[in-house]
């Protein structure tokens, strides 16, 4: 029986759909088997960040209302064998169209047959929201380092201690360690401070994100990259790992550190 | 600013005695008047008994009218109906305008009840009401007496209650002490960093009109309607209570 785990932030384009995609990713990478559902209806971007959207067919919809089966909705991504799917959201309808029940239903039905479900939650707190908080076992709350984006997690936070979501964690996206250095943005432990509530990762800004993102590509699948490094560290710890968190400083080139050896730094 | 009236002692356990609306009652009291009309300078008053069953205080004011129908028959006059400590609805009210309007130089001006008005409780025994947790955004709290909150306020959240509000946490959002008037309140919060603070009907917010120092704990009181932030060790200076301290 798998774990359904909804990805929400309150605020919008603080990274829910990045974050789900490329969690989802790194599990599957991890060896274990995801299903990515998207409950933001109307306005779909999941299966365009994964690079699924031409693969289209039905969707969380169609399946709600009984016009396919479940397995006809889900879209198979080829880059991971057998490991990583997607359940689309329906793009012409909008987030009434659809109850929290149907949505739990969904997700039930898809746990034994998963490792993991996550569930991507569109911005708000209001049906969008409750549906996909519904099926979910545990959540994860996004949020950027801006006062903004805090408060709209806090509020959040504060709905989901009403549910059965209790102890949601948090993942702190697009830290920008030149601000950061200049305190120009509120610190890791300022957030934590506020929100009071388990940090499960940390993901510095990262501009190839965005092209990952464009190509249909999550980021996760380029090692090189510190965005996909950290993702990989969340993903390690919902298996239950203990990983550090990384040092949001680029760690010094050799050259570098022997410039600074001779003060030419 | 509101501020309140002086506390009346022994005004709760009177209260106690007052019974709602009409029907139900305790025995009426033999011997004694139920109902006395006064004349003032600008009409009449209507005193009536405020212990006694309804039904009789109606007959007795029937009664009464009757007896005295001739005497009040004249030139039209102002009534006004004192109900003591009784507790009446609109039909109640209506009943007695109508006994009262069958006298058509009579016109009742008003039916006053002292219920009506809400008993003063002393600061000192208003309840205290523990909570842990965190107020986060969004979310309110409120409570009618003192508050201690055993947690956090955050940005976008507002506790409010009638008396004083004590925080062991960070406040972080909106305090609202002595919410009905009571300009007395304090705040008092181990973290005072307050988006908004209120206390009875004076806001404030940092920094212009305060400056807080970090890591004390302290309390926000209002003096001359300005409020003001100091330190809790200061309390007692604003609060003269007793000292429980003993020992040399």
């Amino acid at each position: 029986m798998g774990e359904a785990i909804v990805v929400t932030s309150g605020k919008g384009g603080v990274g829910k759909t990045t974050t789900t995609a490329n969690l989802g990713t790194a599990l599957a990478m991890l060896g274990k088997k995801v299903c990515l559902v998207d409950t933001d209806i109307g306005l779909r971007n999941l299966d365009v960040v994964m690079g699924l959207e031409n693969r289209v067919i039905y969707d969380l919809i169609d399946v709600a209302e009984g016009r396919c089966r479940l397995g006809q909705a889900l879209v198979k991504d080829k880059r991971f064998e057998d490991m990583l799917y997607m359940l689309p959201a329906a793009q012409t309808k909008d987030k009434n169209d659809i109850s929290p029940e149907q949505v739990k239903a969904i997700v039930e039905e898809l746990k034994p047959d998963f490792d993991y479900v996550i569930i991507d939650c569109p911005a708000g707190i209001e049906q969008g929201f409750r549906n996909a908080v519904a099926g979910a076992d545990k959540a994860i709350v996004v949020t950027t380092p801006e006062n903004a984006a805090v408060r709209d997690a806090d509020r959040v936070i504060g709905l989901l201690e009403k549910t059965h979501l209790a102890s949601p964690k948090l993942l702190i996206n697009r830290i920008r360690p030149s601000l950061l250095k200049r305190g120009e943005i509120l610190d890791v432990d300022e957030v934590c401070q506020v929100l009071a509530i388990d940090l499960i990762g940390i993901v510095p800004d990262d501009e190839t994100v965005i092209k990952h993102a464009n190509q249909g590509e999550p980021i996760v699948m380029n090692p090189q990259s510190r965005a996909a490094i950290a993702y990989r560290n969340v993903a390690r710890r919902i298996l239950g790992e203990t990983v550090p968190l990384m040092p949001l400083e680029e760690k010094e080139g050799f050259m570098r550190k022997v410039r600074k050896f001779f003060g030419m730094g | 600013m509101n501020v309140l009236p002086p506390v009346k002692q022994g005004k709760r356990t009177a209260r106690a005695k007052v019974y709602v609306g009409c029907g139900e009652g305790t025995e009426p009291v033999s011997g004694k008047t139920l109902v006395t009309i006064k004349g003032v300078k600008d009409g009449l008053i209507f005193l009536l008994d405020d212990r006694c069953e309804w039904e009789s205080l109606l007959k007795e004011l029937e009664n009464k009218l009757n007896r005295h129908g001739r005497q009040l028959s004249g030139p039209a006059m102002q009534v006004r109906v004192k109900l003591g400590r009784r507790l009446l609805d609109e039909n109640g009210k209506e009943k007695i305008r109508e006994i009262i309007g069958k006298y058509g130089n009579l016109l009742v001006e008003s039916i006053e009840s002292d219920a009506d008005i809400p008993p003063v409780v002393p600061r000192d025994n208003l309840p205290l009401y523990r909570m842990t947790g965190i107020v986060r955004s969004g979310q309110t709290v409120e409570h009618d007496g003192h508050l201690l909150l055993l947690g956090d306020v955050n940005p976008g959240g507002t506790v409010r209650c009638t008396g004083d509000i004590y925080i062991l946490g960070a406040l972080r959002g909106i305090a609202h002490a002595g919410c009905e008037g009571d300009a007395e309140a304090i705040i008092a919060a181990a973290k005072m960093m307050p988006m908004q603070l209120r206390i009875a009907d004076v806001v404030s917010r940092p920094p212009e009109e305060w400056v807080s120092e970090d890591s004390w704990m302290e309390f926000a009181y209002l003096r001359d309607g300005v409020m003001e932030i100091d330190r809790i060790t200061q309390l007692h200076r604003f609060r003269k209570e007793a000292t429980l301290a003993k020992g040399v």
